[in-house]
């Protein structure tokens, strides 16, 4: 039944509409505010699957609402019948086997009936053979890394942040459309193609979640889990980090950016070209200056989250290092903290997602920035040699 | 005795003021132990003190139930009310038990042959999730330890003690109170002797084998399970200490004799405990 | 008439109540007096239901509108922690193990609890496990921020807060596994003669279940918060990938314990309504029998759903499908309790005092609670729905409307038989409909919320959720004072009012009935006679 609505969009818009306004009537007070400010129900669904989801929530809102109102007539007929201040006289009744063993088989057929939808829906949730490209994302506190691992893009791999500016979520700026569900490089894939989604995380668990796709997965550190969806219309595609992961639980949005082939095949270009021209020469020797420029950049993308962008932190949780013991102490710890982090803390090992010169930068403006004025100059051959240790 | 004693009441007692001290004594336990972990000067001595009021709460309440037992306050009711208590108390312990022995089915069947199945292609490289393990980050060795040695011998000395202390309950049913106190002085010995060869193999483990808690998940299951069972086989050992006592004293009938069954279930207990042990930690 | 003879027997005991033991707060500390324990353990549970309420309210607060408001994600984090943990362990669990000390003596004819002097230990743990809680606010690094399921290796991070935390859990684990050894026992050895199985009621039928579901789940999250601590402190590696282990490992460990802890709250529940609902029906309930089927079942049934909690985690298909499945079983035996509550008010003659309508009041939202927790039970649809504010509202219906409602109900039906006096009606009414409509705004909408889309756990939000969430917390403050209105009416009762009869309610039936109100400080000290009428089978 609900295959045959998947073809008929308007029925099963109609459906959908009818099963929010059920919704809706549970409360009364919500009835007929069905706008998009007041969505009540599961968000427009862009993939096959997610329909059948959509669908089967629909299914299961009714049949529950058909059940609430069913023994609530019931109920209420007694309430109001069968008072006393009527005059009502109680009945003495306390048992009837028959009744008892209907309304034990009832429900029991009403959930095989259900589970039947329920079931399929899930096995083609979980097949992800055959996928078009397969990307990997790594959840990290607090921000998504993305891999493509196969398809033309394969080899592409960035770190996808927030870009929600802190004034507007500290209230000291108008709030912009996505608040809180933009970032600053989206995951890009192709419309109508599945793609494969890889998940793992390098500290603790976060979860991956689209609505519009219905795809929600828990990225947990030392594993790797998949899902799949193949979204059928361009557009952007926003949902949330779902698993409490620390102190920005709230702030790491996940963005998919669904687009045409042919505009998929030009980011794909670009993406390659970019990794071309910034790929450092890991051998060149930098300028103080210009290495604490681009450490300050590396710091407020990886680090002023937790040790704050003046470098004072959020003690004694997220240490400050402003004046701090290890980046005013000797140069080799405070790489090596950079590197593999402090286990059992937040502090993450930073090797495998900074590139030698990422770390030297961002090591060098933490001893030049705020009053750690070290003056000293850390090249990236000295991170790689320090890495093999 | 809030009430004059009669054969067919049950018996409330008096109000008493060591729940109180006991709670006391967890809350110093806890936060000694808390401090201790966090290495904050003077947890140690809040931990000690914790079991110093333990140790005065243990001994003051359990001396007051003798006392009431000794005088006779309890009849047969209360009697069966003991017996469902330790019951259910034992099954609480084996619930306790059942999360480790879950973690360890869990790890062997589930989580380490997936770490190193095709699923997790490129994460851990190389990793063969053979048991035992210390995981695919692992870079220590060390040996696993060996059933057929130390262990088995302590098999043995736990069985052995089932029969003993059974022997001295036969004693006990039939008044042949030498046999009891033989019985019991027999399975204290065998525990204690269980006890030593346990605290020489974790020696020998850490100074010999590189076996330590930290050896992956295989070090952790073996520490966990070995260890909290070793915990129980003192309790069981103090106790059977105390009813030893009990008996030169003179406590306990043929007909009533509730306390040392409670502790001869422990026993039993504590041996089965060890005989899954024996079979999934050192064996398979 | 039976009740007076039975008066009368109770009363000669009353004069020698006061006369002996320790004195003012000794007399507490010391006492070894169910009913004493049980007024303890019902105060106890009201201070913390208000200190988990406040937290609560902060939550809501940094909830009314998009942006960080008052409070730092951190400390968000830390509230909505202790919020839980408080509530579940701290206020629900407390209060109807009150009842149980209160009534389970006098409702099976016993003098006390089997082990009265470890019922007193069971209560007095919990204010040190408390302080432990609630002063992990307070040391570096602030308490637990990970929520109630402290799942590594989230939990691995944080500092000494969560040793205490744990440390909290251990305690509370004792106390319950005490308290627990102690209603089973009294249950089956301490009824009077007469009194069959079959024949007990209901109530102590729901705790008997409920007494073994802790028994068998408690040590195993003792065992699992263990397992945290030696990750944390000892190097152990039983939540680490690196060293063979698996943080999945944990959730498994913790639902196991996780999902009898929601019967555990609710079961009690069930026996509160059981009672209250044939009582202003002036019925016997319907269906004794399969009641206590459907106890043991539900009770039985809990320890085979745990994974449904884990539909994203990774879990295998097949194990998908099982916990779907055995998880909708459970829709059966609950199905039917409702069948018989509504069937036992069907022609009766029924009146709408205040516990009846929190009975009733808990019957509409419980089934809401139920039924969207049937929708939460397929995987398909729980993987939209997980960790968002649908499942929010969903315990929200089952823990606050569910258990919540049913504790009041209890409360206004037995408070004139622990004071003496009845307790002013019109306030009780108010407090009801105060707490009905105020409840409904405030969880209502997150239904909503976690359709479009909105994740738990987080202190700011996207702007499509804004008007939902201002509903929401408006109608959570009104739902938080509105419980005030509870100490009014318990004072009130305390200090005095109409006095009250031995069977305050003419439809009421059980042995506490048949003692004075206010109950005399020991009843039945030998076991009364057991007359059929008050039988509830």
């Amino acid at each position: 039944m609900a295959r045959n609505l998947n073809k008929n969009h308007d029925v099963s818009r109609l459906r959908r509409r009818s099963a929010g306004l059920l919704m809706a009537g549970l409360l009364g007070m919500f009835a007929g505010v069905a706008n998009a400010a007041w969505e009540i129900s599961l968000q427009e669904p862009v993939t096959a699957l997610a329909r059948r989801v959509y669908d089967l929530h629909t299914l299961l809102t009714w049949v529950i609402g058909v059940i609430f109102v069913g023994v609530f007539a019931v109920v209420a007929y007694s309430l109001v019948f069968h008072r006393k201040s009527k005059g009502h006289k109680a009945a003495d009744f306390h048992d009837n086997t028959t009744v008892e063993i209907a309304w034990t088989i009832v429900p029991t057929l009403i959930l095989i009936a259900i589970a039947f939808p329920a079931t399929t829906t899930l096995v083609q949730m979980r097949d992800t053979s055959q996928p078009d490209l397969t990307i990997k994302a790594t959840g990290y506190q607090w921000k998504w890394g993305y891999e493509y691992v196969t398809g033309d893009a394969a080899g592409v791999k960035y770190m996808s942040v927030l870009s929600t500016p802190r004034d507007q979520i500290e209230n000291k700026a108008p709030k912009g459309e996505h608040y809180l569900l933009e970032v600053d490089r989206p995951m890009v894939v192709p419309v109508g193609k599945k793609v494969r989604m890889l998940l793992t995380a390098s500290d603790v668990i976060h979860t991956w979640s689209v609505p519009a796709f219905a795809v929600k997965a828990d990225a947990v550190p030392g594993f790797l889990r998949d899902t799949w969806f193949r979204a059928e219309k361009e557009g952007t595609y926003r949902g949330q980090c779902s698993e409490l992961c620390g102190k920005d639980h709230g702030f790491m949005p996940v963005v998919v950016e669904v687009v045409s082939a042919e505009k998929y095949a030009a980011w794909v270009a670009d993406q390659k070209k970019a990794m071309a021209a910034v790929s450092d020469d890991p051998a060149k020797v930098w300028k103080l200056d210009e290495l604490v420029a681009r450490g300050e950049k590396v710091y407020t993308a990886n680090c002023a989250a937790c040790h704050q962008p003046a470098g004072q932190g959020l003690p004694p949780a997220f240490p400050a290092l402003d004046g701090s013991k290890i980046v005013k102490g000797p140069k080799a710890a405070h790489i090596d903290m950079v590197v593999k982090g402090k286990p059992g803390t937040a502090m993450a090992a930073f090797g495998a997602q900074l590139s030698d010169t990422d770390i030297a930068a961002v090591v060098a403006y933490e001893r030049n920035a705020w009053t750690n004025k070290l003056g000293e100059l850390i090249q990236p051959a000295e991170v790689k040699a320090l890495r093999g240790k | 005795m809030s009430h004059p004693a009669s054969a067919n009441r049950y018996f409330v007692p008096d109000p008493s003021h060591w729940p109180l001290v006991g709670s006391l004594a967890l809350l110093l336990l806890a936060s000694g132990a808390v401090l201790t972990m966090n290495s904050i000067a003077n947890g140690g001595f809040v931990l000690m003190g914790g079991f110093a009021v333990l140790a005065v709460m243990l001994f003051g309440w359990f001396a007051r139930v003798i006392g009431e037992s000794e005088s006779g306050s309890y009849n047969v009711q209360v009697d069966r009310s003991f017996r469902w208590a330790m019951a259910w108390f034992i099954f609480s312990e084996v619930m306790f038990f059942a999360a480790f022995f879950g973690a360890l089915f869990y790890v062997r069947v589930l989580s380490v042959p997936d770490l190193a199945s095709a699923d997790q292609a490129g994460l851990w490289e190389g990793f063969k999730g053979q048991w035992p393990t210390a995981g695919p980050a692992a870079k220590d060795v060390f040996t696993p330890m060996h059933a057929w040695g130390i262990p088995a011998i302590n098999t043995l000395l736990l069985l052995s003690s089932g029969v003993t202390v059974t022997w001295a309950h036969w004693g006990l049913i039939a008044n042949k109170r030498q046999q009891l106190i033989t019985g019991l002085a027999l399975t204290i010995l065998l525990g204690l002797v269980f006890i030593s060869l346990q605290a020489y193999e974790y020696a020998e483990a850490y100074s010999h084998l590189g076996l330590k808690m930290t050896t992956g998940v295989y070090g952790s299951t073996f520490y966990m399970l070995t260890g909290f069972h070793g915990f129980h086989v003192t309790l069981g050992a103090t106790m059977l200490i105390v009813i030893l006592v009990r008996t030169l004293k003179g406590h306990f009938t043929a007909e009533r004799h509730f306390a040392f069954e409670a502790v001869a279930w422990y026993w039993h207990f504590v041996d089965v405990v060890w005989l899954g042990l024996f079979v999934v930690v050192y064996w398979l | 008439m039976q009740a007076s003879q039975h008066a009368g027997h109770a009363g000669h005991h009353e004069d020698d109540s006061h006369g002996h033991g320790p004195t003012g707060l000794m007399r507490w500390i010391t006492t070894t007096n169910h009913k004493d324990i049980g007024t303890m353990y019902l105060w106890f549970s009201f201070a913390m239901f208000l200190v988990g309420g406040a937290m609560s309210l902060i939550i809501r607060a940094e909830l009314l509108s998009p942006g960080l408001q008052y409070v730092s994600p951190e400390f968000y984090n830390q509230m909505l922690t202790l919020h839980a943990l408080i509530m579940v362990f701290g206020a629900i669990m407390p209060a109807f193990v009150g009842f149980a000390n209160w009534m389970i003596p006098m409702m099976i004819g016993a003098p006390d609890m089997a082990f009265a002097r470890m019922n007193n230990w069971s209560f007095w743990l919990l204010p040190p496990a408390a302080i432990l809680l609630t002063a992990s606010l307070f040391v570096p690094g602030g308490a637990a921020g990970t929520g109630w399921t402290l799942y590594p290796p989230l939990s691995i991070q944080m500092g000494m807060g969560m040793d205490m935390a744990i440390f909290a859990v251990h305690i509370l684990g004792m106390s319950s596994i005490m308290g627990s050894i102690n209603i089973i026992t009294t249950v089956l050895n301490m009824r009077t003669p007469g009194m069959t199985l079959m024949k007990m009621p209901l109530f102590c039928w729901t705790w008997l279940v409920t007494a073994f579901l802790l028994i068998a789940s408690m040590p195993i999250l003792a065992g699992a918060v263990t397992m945290l601590l030696t990750d944390r402190h000892f190097g152990t590696s039983f939540f680490n990938a690196a060293g063979g282990g698996d943080p999945v490992l944990f959730q498994h460990i913790f639902w196991f314990f996780g999902h009898p802890e929601v019967y555990i709250i609710a079961l009690p529940a069930f026996g509160v309504v059981s009672h209250v609902i044939p009582a202003f029906s002036r019925k016997h309930l319907f269906g004794y029998t399969s009641m206590v089927y459907a106890i043991a079942a539900i009770g039985l049934i809990s320890f085979f759903v745990w994974a449904h909690h884990m539909y994203v985690t990774g879990i295998p298909l097949t194990g998908q499908l099982y916990f779907m499945y055995a998880t909708m079983l459970i829709a059966i035996p609950t199905g039917v309790k409702v069948f018989n509550w509504v069937t036992t008010m069907w022609r009766g003659s029924l009146s709408f005092e205040t516990p009846m309508l929190f009975a009733l009041g808990f019957l509409v939202l419980f089934t809401i609670g139920g039924l969207t927790g049937l929708v939460l039970a397929m995987t398909a649809v729980d993987i939209q729905l997980q960790d968002t504010y649908y499942v929010v509202a969903h315990f929200h219906y089952v823990m606050v409307a569910g258990a919540l409602f049913s504790a009041y109900a209890g409360l206004y039906y037995w408070l004139p038989k622990w004071t003496g006096h009845m307790y002013h009606e019109g306030l009780g009414k108010l407090h009801f409909w105060l707490s009905m409509i105020f409840f409904n705004i405030a969880f209502f909408p997150q239904h909503f919320l976690g359709l479009a889309g909105m994740p738990r756990r987080i202190p700011d939000y996207a702007q499509q959720f804004a008007d939902f969430n201002m509903i929401s917390t408006w109608g959570s403050f009104g739902f938080g004072f509105s419980q005030l209105l509870v100490l009014v009416v318990v004072f009130k009762a305390m200090k005095g009012g109409v006095k009250a009869e031995a069977r305050p309610w003419d439809g009421a039936r059980g042995l506490e009935w048949t003692v004075p109100s206010p109950a005399p400080h020991h009843t039945f000290e030998d076991p009364p006679p057991f007359d059929p009428a008050e039988a509830h089978g």
